[in-house]
């Protein structure tokens, strides 16, 4: 059955979002959300490299023997996260430095071999580029909020290093919403981490279930392969 | 003459929880006002802001989810927590210091688990530990009995120090706070000090560190009353007590100069509340008699690690919740054998 586009890019940012339904890629999610900044460095590599060997895998898909997909998988993922690490290593060095071992760990990020897999190996390439990006997109959309989160209530302030990403002009982007703000330092230790994803999935679980109590005119399954 | 027949049971049950945590209440107040006594009012302010904290944030959050907040708020059980927390708390804790700890005790750790009985870990020392880590300069800040002799602070010197954080006269906060006894053995005996040197220092009194020691005996008395009452049974206090004053006592005799009495180990920081008030939390220790000592045992040898060798001068908290986690653990292997259960192999 083909899929169409509003589906695809619906079930990749909400329904099937990798870091709130599927919960794939918890140890990068959990690890580099201190700051909204560093959430947003590392989401946008992985989108990257979920865009890029999507495409890649649905390409060779009718080539590929069944028996030797999973390294074939791999090796196509290693590449590209070599190449977004050795990117950011030349145009975002200092972030690259405060990411450091989570950018080569983008290949044993699950939610993107599983992609490959259960999606960009039976689907062809437009689509399958599409749900790259819309996987990708809705990953770092949950790192974003989740260390513009932590960041908020663990030391008062928003998008603080933001020059890491945008050059000079970040530095006048850093908003500092609380002065003379103690720091509630459990907010970026790892365990608010665990709480904050807790609660954005609490409270997605709750959009959720008050949408599902209105009548929904058309139900139909979101086809993920999954 | 007309005689009512009763069916069975005969006794009237009496163990409820409001009846229980009244108790744990009532068990406290020696000890509290020890250390309203030897550390002025900031304690009592830290009692009564928890308390107003805890409960609304119990009531808050019984009502979202749809309870019944008033019956929920009988239990008392929300009180104890709060009581617990503030005890914890230095005295001149500011308040934002002591709603933080309740919230986080109350709403995280107790009701998004599903409230009283359903909570994995003790509440009040999980606040207390979140309070912990994340501002470590503020509770690090006790007041010493020595020291609030020199400066007496008034009711109301107590109260702009809480809510507005300025101490009157422009009194520097070092001439009134300092590190706790176990603070400061633990950085002395860090620079090789020997325990002689250390315990000359005013902090220390007989056993522990002065007014802390006396603290202490009050906790003790209190628990015995508990005892008593049957509200808690032995084996919890005498296991953690007992294995905290084995195992200080063999490393004291293998090395008395680097390792201080067991006395020092019991009535120093939060041995003994922990021992009788805290580890006995029926909800997030263990069920059965075996287990209870078991678990007491490793509560008890935990605080002594985590003191000695850890990274925080005191570790109750941490150790009760180490052991809170391992807790069903626990029940689960030392069930008590079914009468006429096979003895196994």
């Amino acid at each position: 059955m083909p899929l169409s586009a509003t589906e695809i890019t619906r079930s990749g940012l909400w329904t099937n979002n990798p870091a709130l339904v599927q919960l794939l890629g918890l140890c990068p999610l959990l690890a580099v959300t201190n700051t909204a900044i560093n959430g947003f460095g590392l989401g946008l590599a992985t989108t990257l490299v979920l865009l890029a060997s999507n495409s890649c895998v649905s390409l060779i898909r009718n080539q590929l023997r069944p028996e030797v997909r999973l390294p074939i998988f791999v090796l196509i993922i290693a590449s590209f996260v070599t190449a977004a690490e050795l990117i950011m290593n030349a145009f975002f060095h200092d972030l690259y430095k405060i990411l450091g071992i989570f950018i080569p760990l983008i290949v044993t990020n699950c939610a993107i071999i599983g992609r490959a897999e259960a999606f960009a190996s039976r689907n062809p390439v437009g689509i399958s580029a599409l749900d790259g990006l819309a996987v990708g997109t809705g990953f770092m959309l949950i790192l974003i909020l989740l260390g513009g989160m932590r960041e908020i209530i663990g030391s008062g302030t928003f998008l603080a290093n933001a020059h890491l990403m945008f050059g000079d002009i970040g530095r006048q982007m850093t908003i500092t919403l609380i002065d003379d703000y103690t720091g509630f330092l459990l907010a970026v230790l790892p365990p608010g981490a665990f709480f904050g994803l807790g609660f954005i999935i609490a409270g997605k679980n709750w959009l959720d279930a008050r949408h599902a109590n209105e009548p929904e005119v058309s139900n139909a399954p979101i086809a993920s392969t999954t | 003459m007309k005689f009512e027949l009763d069916t069975s049971p005969h006794l009237q049950p009496t163990a409820s929880v409001h009846r229980v945590m009244l108790h744990v209440l009532l068990g406290l107040i020696p000890g509290a006002i020890a250390m309203i006594w030897f550390f002025g009012w900031g304690v009592w302010f830290n009692i009564v802001i928890a308390i107003v904290t805890a409960t609304g944030a119990e009531a808050m959050m019984i009502r979202s989810r749809g309870g019944d907040a008033r019956a929920t708020l009988h239990d008392l059980s929300a009180v104890v927590t709060a009581v617990l927390l503030a005890l914890a708390l230095p005295p001149l804790a500011p308040w934002w210091l002591t709603v933080t700890g309740s919230l986080f005790a109350i709403i995280i750790t107790k009701q998004l688990f599903g409230g009283l009985g359903f909570n994995p870990f003790n509440p009040a020392m999980a606040g207390y530990a979140a309070l912990l880590i994340s501002f470590p300069r503020e509770m690090t800040q006790w007041i010493p009995p020595s020291m609030i002799a020199e400066h007496p602070l008034g009711l109301w010197d107590t109260l702009v120090v809480t809510f507005a954080g300025s101490l009157p006269d422009q009194l520097p906060w070092d001439a009134v706070t300092a590190a706790t006894p176990l603070d400061l053995m633990k950085t002395r005996l860090g620079l090789m000090d020997t325990i002689g040197e250390i315990r000359s220092n005013i902090l220390f009194g007989d056993f522990g560190g002065r007014g802390w020691e006396w603290v202490g005996n009050w906790f003790f008395v209190g628990g015995l009353w508990l005892l008593y009452k049957r509200i808690i049974t032995w084996h919890i206090p005498v296991a953690v007590l007992g294995s905290l004053f084995t195992i200080s006592l063999l490393f004291y005799l293998t090395n008395p100069d680097a390792h201080p009495t067991p006395l020092f180990h019991i009535f120093s920081g939060g041995a003994v509340v922990c021992a009788f008030f805290i580890a006995t939390d029926p909800v997030s220790g263990c069920a059965s008699a075996k287990g209870r000592l078991l678990f007491g045992a490793c509560v008890g040898i935990l605080i002594f690690v985590i003191r000695t060798w850890g990274g925080y001068p005191d570790g109750v908290a941490f150790a009760v919740l180490l052991m809170n986690l391992a807790a069903p653990s626990i029940d689960y292997f030392t069930r008590p054998r079914v009468f006429g259960e096979d003895r196994g192999s």
